[in-house]
């Protein structure tokens, strides 16, 4: 074994080096690079959103192409944006925090990433196409998705592929963290991140399938004759509705999950002590995994389902508000007498813990079913969604991003230009998001083009907002290539109180790494 | 529009200045509307965001505390603690007993919102590609809600128009939905094509209009007034212009609106077999295009390529030998286009058809007679 790990031991070069990538860094890099690209197509999607949406009247863009733009940005933010770049923290970090040497299965690594840049081709393909890019939400509800044109197909092979290089991925975590883990380290033993991240890739090779299941009726009920969403043929629309969010709540919680274990580690290491109620949170993650398979429908209060229905999906909705209470109260109490330094991934997980729990306030709301007749489909929907996954999600890959650039490219980031790129994206995305929830309350339903002038004070503010936060990334862009090219030196252990196995390796992190199996200590195992 | 976005920067900045109350033309909370029900949910919404606005400042308040005294820049050593089992049992328990005492009052006014029973009237709302049509059952009465002129002109991506002179931008209908002020409504929602959501704010509940599924509501309005509202699930390109107008009157007025409107409609359908000029059913065939075929074919007939064919200079609209197909292609629709033969009377699909085919160069010479529509019917 060893001899045959030596005779790997050169890095390929060029082109090579990266299509036919084995390596569980550089295919982690490439997924992060690729998820970055994608945040800033998705991004100047909803720059055009903003701008159609700056004022009322129509501007800039036909109200067919808006609803594309409405339902492109989403698909290439969830499934170009954060999930790949969760799948690629998951394939830089997880072997090097479990003490792996790769991770389990390296060439379907390779070819789950290999699928990404072909699967969103051929979905930005459709903007081109004979009838438009799909314009009906991501959510895809018949029959209108069934009156889409040539992109029709496309999107529905698109969804196909980016499945299955989901599940692959799924697949490769759940058999990494499974066999791979050094000697000693156990299951109640790995750091947060690595629980969390197996909890996601639970949910996805559960919910997935159902998705691909739901997507293949529609292609048929369009082109072979089906009537499983059609009523007419003695089908059911809301069936798919039903189907539909069976995958899309989990969906959420693959998004939210590995940002709950970034926050996990970066707040402990910045406040100098160990995370509070680690088993409670690995518990708190798990209730919420398995919660999420029960309360699809309170996406759906309003299509008329029976009252009994509608209560039982209410009682487990407003459930969900225990164990991510818990969490909550863990961070706070982790942050409680520590000795807390306010690095940027500091700075990033902080305002996640604050803005994810507004996200999540306004959810306890959308949860109660009288009320959210009232909220549903508004932009305090709009705005509730947001706040979890941009100044939640978002907010937790970028602390990600930063708390590990010193390990991945060997040079400490330019802190103050990270600080800068905190305050504009903190503020500049509450300014986008908050007044949102005024807009939902005072009647103005999402997804339309144009508005009653009663909501165009707040509109205007909300893109202002919208386009201070576009253009504050760019800084991230300028900041990341900066630290790759140089700057001040990334010791091994690159903070101070970071605890964990991939703080033992020097940084950058060399290209092999635990090829034989760390001998892990009672103090190396903290956390 | 630099003075209107110099105001609402600063308005921006007013707002931390001034307490939420004194700012009500802001209309920054949910509505209280005017239904017993749209009440009960304003004071229920009331409830949770007080508790999630004190659950807020309680957390946020701990969180900043501790993070303005427990830095390392002013020599704090850190703690090592990492549980405690009664901590995490306390609040385990506190939001559960919270979102109990929330359940109850949210499952009595569920009950309460879903109990139709006993209504006085009900009107059946149906969901087009992109209007509404409403039918009252009792009185025997169908109308079709369209987007209003003046908001289709504005709406348009045109140079020159400038919708903030308009108070019901996109907030008005050519027919409004009339309803009895202080009488139990029942409102059916069900959609011809896709599904759309009929939502009134004030009258408390929006619900989806499926295709093939029909949805029962109820409604009670307190006060005479107009109450606006409009489609809430997306349901393609006009889904921002299928406004819903709801005029509450007494019911006296009610019943004298529904015999004025049926007579209206019965005359109107007598008269539609007149014979008429072309300029005259020109000028009534551009009225009706506005409303029902602009959204599609847009206002130079130039239609959106690839989904809406163009009407201009097209095969269909031009050559005499089509005029047939065309009148049935309007009659019957095909594929997105719907059957405007039950829509439309006679005397209006002849006009439209005129128009169709005189307008934008097409300039056949063509006049069609509400009588050409009554055969081709048959």
């Amino acid at each position: 074994m060893s001899t045959l790990a030596h005779d790997h031991h050169h890095a390929p070069t060029g082109l090579k080096r990266w299509f036919y990538s084995t390596n569980h860094k550089d295919i982690g890099t490439m997924y992060l690079i690729f998820a970055l690209m994608m945040f800033f197509i998705g991004g100047a999607m909803a720059m055009i959103i903003r701008a159609e949406l700056f004022q009322p009247g129509l501007q800039f863009v036909d109200p067919q192409f808006y609803n594309s733009m409405v339902t492109i940005h989403a698909l290439v933010m969830i499934f170009g944006a954060v999930m790949p770049a969760g799948v690629g923290l998951a394939n830089w970090m997880i072997p090097l925090m479990i003490g792996a040497p790769d991770m389990a299965l390296p060439r379907m690594n390779n070819m789950s990433f290999w699928i990404l840049p072909f699967g969103f081709a051929m979905l930005l393909s459709t903007l081109f196409m004979n009838g438009g890019g799909p314009a009906g939400g991501w959510t895809m509800y018949p029959p209108l998705v069934l009156q889409l044109g040539d992109a029709f197909p496309f999107l529905i092979f698109t969804v196909h592929i980016l499945g299955v290089s989901s599940i692959m991925g799924a697949i490769n975590i759940i058999a990494t963290v499974f066999n791979m883990r050094a000697p000693g380290m156990t299951l109640m033993k790995m750091p947060l991140f690595v629980w969390t991240w197996v909890i996601t890739a639970f949910l996805l090779i559960a919910s997935l399938p159902v998705f691909a299941g739901a997507v293949t009726m529609l292609l048929t009920d369009k082109y072979f004759g089906t009537s499983f969403f059609n009523a007419a043929g003695g089908g059911d629309p809301v069936l798919f509705q039903h189907v539909f969010w069976f995958f899309g709540h989990p969906e959420v919680y693959i998004l939210a999950l590995p940002a709950f274990g970034i926050v996990s580690t970066i707040i402990p290491t910045f406040s100098r002590k160990p995370l509070f109620g680690y088993a409670s949170m690995v518990y708190a993650t798990a209730s919420i995994a398995i919660l999420s398979f029960f309360v699809w429908a309170h996406h759906m209060f309003t299509v008329g389902m029976p009252i009994k229905g509608e209560l039982f999906f209410m009682f487990a909705t407003m459930l969900i508000a225990v164990p991510t209470g818990v969490k909550v109260f863990n961070w706070m109490a982790t942050m409680w007498r520590g000795a807390m330094t306010f690095e940027t991934p500091m700075l990033f997980s902080i305002a996640f813990v604050v803005l994810f729990t507004i996200g999540g306030f306004s959810g306890l709301m959308l949860g109660m079913t009288p009320i959210d007749f009232q909220y549903h489909d508004t932009y305090f929907v709009v705005a509730h969604f947001h706040y979890v996954l941009l100044t939640g999600a978002i907010f937790a890959l970028m602390a990600a991003a930063y708390y590990w650039l010193p390990k991945w490219t060997g040079y400490m980031y330019d802190e103050k230009l990270g600080k800068i790129h905190f305050w504009l994206s903190a503020i500049a995305s509450n300014v986008l998001f908050f007044p949102q929830h005024f807009l939902g309350l005072a009647g103005m339903p999402r997804r339309i083009p144009d508005y009653n002038i009663q909501f165009a004070d707040f509109n205007m503010i909300s893109s202002i907002g919208g386009f201070a936060y576009g253009i504050s990334q760019l800084l991230f862009v300028y900041i990341v290539i900066k630290c790759a090219l140089g700057g001040k030196k990334a010791k091994a252990q690159a903070w101070e109180g970071a605890k964990g196995l991939e703080w033992t390796v020097p940084s950058p992190a060399p290209f092999h790494t635990f090829e034989t199996p760390p001998k892990l200590t009672k103090a190396m195992l903290e956390h | 529009m630099t003075k209107f976005f110099k105001t609402s920067i600063i308005k921006f900045f007013a707002l931390f200045l001034i307490p939420l109350s004194a700012i009500a033309d802001w209309k920054l909370n949910l509505r209280q509307g005017a239904t017993p029900i749209s009440q009960d949910i304003y004071d229920l919404h009331m409830v949770v965001l007080w508790i999630v606005v004190i659950t807020g400042i309680i957390v946020f308040g701990i969180m900043f505390w501790s993070i303005f005294h427990h830095r390392k820049s002013k020599g704090v050593k850190p703690a090592t603690f990492s549980h405690s089992t009664t901590l995490e049992i306390i609040w385990t328990a506190i939001p559960l007993v919270i979102i109990i005492s929330l359940a109850v009052p949210a499952t009595k006014l569920l009950i309460k919102m879903d109990d139709t029973s006993e209504s006085a009237l009900t009107v059946k709302a149906t969901g087009y590609q992109w209007k509404w049509k409403y039918d009252y059952l009792e009185d025997d009465l169908t109308l079709y809600s369209n987007l209003d002129e003046k908001s289709v002109e504005l709406s348009q991506r045109v140079a020159g128009v400038n919708p903030m002179e308009y108070e019901n931008y996109l907030y008005d209908v050519d027919e409004p939905l009339v309803l009895p002020v202080q009488t139990k409504i029942r409102i059916l929602t069900t959609a011809n094509d896709v599904n759309h959501a009929w939502w009134v704010p004030d009258l408390g509940w929006k619900r989806d209009a499926i295709p093939g599924f029909v949805n029962d509501n109820w409604t009670y309005i307190n006060e005479p007034g107009t109450y606006r509202g409009q489609c809430a699930e997306i349901c393609g390109k006009g889904h921002g212009y299928m406004p819903i107008v709801v005029k509450a009157v007494s019911m006296d007025e009610y019943k004298t609106w529904v015999a004025a409107k049926k007579d209206a409609q019965s005359a109107a359908k007598a008269s539609s077999n007149v014979t008429m000029s072309k300029e005259d059913l020109m000028t009534k065939g551009a009225a009706i295009y506005k409303a029902n075929c602009l959204a599609c074919h847009q206002a130079e007939g130039q239609g959106v390529k690839g989904v809406f064919p163009a009407l201009a200079g097209s095969p269909i609209a031009t050559q005499k030998e089509n005029l047939g197909g065309h009148i049935d292609r309007v009659l019957h629709g095909k594929n997105l286009m719907p059957k405007f033969g039950e829509q439309l009377a006679d005397g209006d699909i002849a006009a439209v058809i005129t128009y169709e085919r005189n307008a934008w160069g097409n300039n056949t010479g063509d006049v069609i007679q509400a009588s050409d529509i009554s055969a081709a019917r048959k």
